[in-house]
């Protein structure tokens, strides 16, 4: 076999070699961090994924060593693939974060905000998207498009208010499972996600879709409001399943396990689907053989207390803009919460400031 | 007199039919270019200079010669008879009346590109036409143009006829061919280009009406001599589909070397403005064009002379200038009002976004309900600056250009009618009672001459 030749590729100033036919996208994932533009549409494991949600647009400002013309338009780093020599901007580009502000501004118009009663909250997409890249505040002045609510299931609920049509659902259920029954129907901005005719959502892998959903468009039916997801605790389980890999994510609380997902690695993608009698039915700690802990990045509020053994993003702001920006103030320097010594996953049951006190005295 | 290569021959009766099409010269291209070889056609288109007539003017041999060939890999040749912008109706015209002409290019066409099954993907509005068309291509086959081994080549070739669903997206070539295989009309995301996976994920060309009824003319007549007609890059002739207010709204073919003046005000053309108004501004290539009001229509913002062609229509840029566009000439007298035509397209552009990527899908839909508060007198002054930063969040970033073409129309009415938005916000009363036609508006036009 003939050796592949690597294409050489500088994004933010930080120059990496990847093979030919990696995306802009994946490349920036390599080197990790702010430099890595955000997804809410691409997932890698979906093929045909991506493009459509427009907040992964960067700036190339050289097309390659051999046409070193920069793009006209900013294009999606997700289906942009990479050429040698090409350099790319991201969070050094004005015109980068000028337009993702306005994707954000946009992708929220619509969106109910009714994070205080979303399941998804605290490990939702557009929470993080909105809370990094969006504005303060909305210009939007008009009342907020509604759908009629639909119910696709036992397992699953839809808030179609929530969605953003990232179109990952209908991916995994047409390259999942054995058929797919739903779709976007409608176009422009009153396209939904539905079925046609009422049909249920009944398959044997379709519970994957609540965690590729990006939002609190899909929901497991079996956790809702049962709990906040702050408030349990991450830990990594499996069992031995004929129908997947039985390897999963258990949300505990204490020794109630109020929900099941698939282990997600650190871009929030599912590692192993899983099957629907894994996430819906075992809901008991004797099904599962408990591995412990989940390492979680610091990532949502989910990945907020300092997990054993986690792997931090790398900072990489200094060697973008070549120098160290001051910080005013690191509040996880001064939150008790974040004490090093206290190992949330150490403490029995949930967290109390009881706990932060005693380890202070 | 004016050079006529299209609607040449559309006086003459039963033209529509193959006796009188073929009396009248009709398949002579077609007999002369299976004289050729495919690349020799190619070439010839080439030489032609001709742009792609649906609007983006890219040069069509350049086009066809990206074509890929992969061994053994059937190539297509559709042609987008979805013309559903706003103000255009050229095509229309061409096959309901001459659709031998577009039958007898789109064979020279798919034998240029080795195309042995080429579509005509048509809009489903234009429900006359098919039947129409499917009669001429039978006629065609019947005497031996199109099917198997056409003049004793060797070369098949057979057309289909697909009727659209109606949408403006399926217009965008990408979209037009996922509508076509049967699925729901979302632009793809490019690259890949349809030149190397385009129908059933085959090389494919996505070529105008009027794009391929023009390959007739050059082939008889040899592409240096059309590209001797018209002016600088802009060579040949184009339809323009005129509307709006000027007494004689109509398709004119135009050779592209006349003034934009000439062109309004003459009566060979659109025969001026009715009731003796004056020109308020004009939207010279469809709807998605930027509008541009009279005094940079027909003058240049450096001074000179507009004419009737891709490079002087866009001269300035968006700032002062426009584009040639599909060809849709939309004129506004000083009776009409800027705010509510905006409005108009911007329900357009809401109306037919796909929903696919989010900048235009929530975009078009905050730009029109801004706009709709605005003329109808419940507007506020920022609400203009903020019109202006969504358009330009929504420019540019988007899959396929229906986000452009959502755009410029508000950017081109806000850069050069901004008092007249803020006039419907500072007189919200008026604005409400006359909501349409404000017009003697605050500011004096200027007085344009014939």
């Amino acid at each position: 076999m003939s050796e592949v030749q690597n294409f050489k590729v500088t994004i933010d100033n930080i120059t990496l070699e990847v093979p030919p036919g990696t995306t802009i996208l994946n490349a920036a994932r390599m080197i990790g961090g702010e430099v890595t533009p955000p997804a809410m549409c691409y997932y890698s494991k979906l093929q045909g994924s991506g493009g459509k949600c427009r907040t992964c647009l960067v700036e190339v400002s050289k097309g390659s060593e051999k046409d070193p013309r920069p793009m006209p338009k900013l294009v999606a780093s997700c289906r942009t693939t990479v050429m040698d020599g090409m350099e790319v901007k991201n969070i050094t580009s004005e015109k980068v974060l000028d337009a993702r502000k306005g994707v954000v501004e946009m992708l929220l118009i619509n969106h109910p905000l009714d994070c205080p009663v979303c399941d998804q909250a605290g490990e939702c997409h557009l929470q993080d998207l909105s809370y990094e890249h969006g504005g303060s505040g909305t210009r939007y002045e008009f009342d907020r498009r509604t759908f009629e609510k639909e119910d696709i299931g036992e397992y699953i609920s839809l808030h179609m208010t929530r969605c953003i049509l990232c179109y990952r659902c209908v991916y995994t259920a047409e390259q999942l499972t054995e058929r797919r029954e739903h779709g976007v129907l409608e176009r422009g901005d009153h396209a939904e996600i539905s079925t046609l005719l009422g049909k249920s959502l009944d398959n044997e892998f379709i519970g994957n879709v609540i965690d590729v959903c990006p939002v609190g468009a899909l929901t497991d039916k079996t956790f809702r409001f049962k709990n906040r997801v702050w408030f349990t605790k991450p830990v990594d389980a499996h069992c031995n399943c004929t129908k997947c890999s039985g390897k999963v994510r258990l949300w505990m609380r204490g020794d109630e396990v109020f929900r099941v997902t698939a282990r997600k690695d650190k871009w929030g993608e599912v590692e192993e689907w899983i099957c629907n009698d894994c996430r819906f039915h075992k809901k008991d700690v004797k099904d599962w053989t408990i591995e412990g802990p989940s390492k979680i990045d610091r990532h949502s509020v989910i990945g907020q207390g300092h997990y054993v053994g986690l792997k931090k993003t790398p900072i990489l702001i200094d060697k973008v803009i070549g120098k160290n920006p001051k910080m005013l103030m690191d509040i996880h320097d001064v939150s008790d919460v974040n004490k090093p010594e206290i190992h949330l996953s150490q403490i029995q049951g949930p967290a109390h400031s009881d706990d932060f006190q005693k380890k202070d005295k | 007199m004016a050079i006529k290569l299209l609607l040449e021959n559309a006086h003459i009766e039963g033209i529509r039919y193959y006796e009188a099409y073929r009396k009248n010269g009709g398949y002579r291209a077609v007999e002369k270019a299976f004289k050729m070889t495919p690349d020799e056609i190619v070439e010839e288109v080439k030489k032609s200079g001709l742009r792609g007539r649906g609007g983006a003017g890219f040069p069509t041999g350049m086009k066809w010669s990206f074509l890929a060939k992969p061994e053994g890999v059937p190539r297509h040749l559709v042609c987008n008879a979805d013309e559903s912008e706003p103000g255009t109706f050229k095509d229309r015209y061409l096959m309901e009346f001459l659709p031998h002409l577009f039958i007898e290019g789109l064979i020279i066409s798919s034998f240029a590109l080795g195309s042995n099954l080429t579509y005509i993907y048509i809009r489903g509005e234009y429900s006359w036409i098919p039947d129409i068309l499917e009669q001429a291509i039978q006629e065609a086959k019947n005497n031996g143009w199109l099917g198997k081994n056409i003049l004793g080549s060797g070369f098949d070739c057979e057309i289909y006829v697909q009727r659209g669903g109606g949408a403006y997206i399926c217009g965008e070539e990408t979209a037009l061919i996922e509508s076509l295989e049967g699925k729901r009309g979302n632009p793809r995301i490019k690259p890949p280009f349809p030149a190397i996976q385009g129908v059933w994920m085959r090389p494919t060309v996505v070529n105008n009406v009027e794009t391929i009824a023009a390959v007739v003319p050059i082939i008889n007549m040899t592409g240096e001599e059309y590209a001797k007609i018209g002016i600088g890059r802009s060579t040949g002739t184009k339809l323009l589909s005129v509307c709006g207010n000027v007494n004689k709204p109509g398709v004119y073919e135009i050779d592209m070397t006349i003034s934009v003046e000439e062109f309004i005000y003459s009566d060979e053309y659109c025969g001026g403005i009715p009731n003796g108004k004056r020109l308020k501004a004009c939207i010279p290539g469809g709807s998605s064009v930027p509008i541009v009001p009279a005094n940079l229509l027909f003058k240049t913002a450096k001074g000179e002379t507009r004419y009737m062609n891709y490079e002087s229509l866009s001269d300035g840029g968006f700032a002062t200038g426009t584009m040639m566009g599909s060809g849709g000439f939309i004129v506004l007298d000083e009776d009409q009002c800027v705010v509510r035509h905006t409005m108009t397209l911007a329900r357009f552009y809401n109306h037919e976004s796909c929903g696919q990527c989010s900048p235009c899908r929530e975009g078009t839909g905050w730009m029109y309900k801004i706009l709709k508060n605005i003329e109808y007198g419940k507007g506020k002054i920022s609400d203009i600056d903020l019109l202006w930063d969504i358009q330009r969040k929504i420019e540019g970033n988007t899959i396929c250009p229906l986000g452009d073409a959502a755009a410029w129309p508000v950017a081109a009415a806000i850069r050069h009618f901004r008092d007249e938005f803020e006039w419907h916000v500072l007189h919200p009363d008026e604005a409400q009672k006359r909501n349409f036609g404000l017009a003697h508006y605050a500011d004096p036009l200027p007085v344009v001459t014939a």
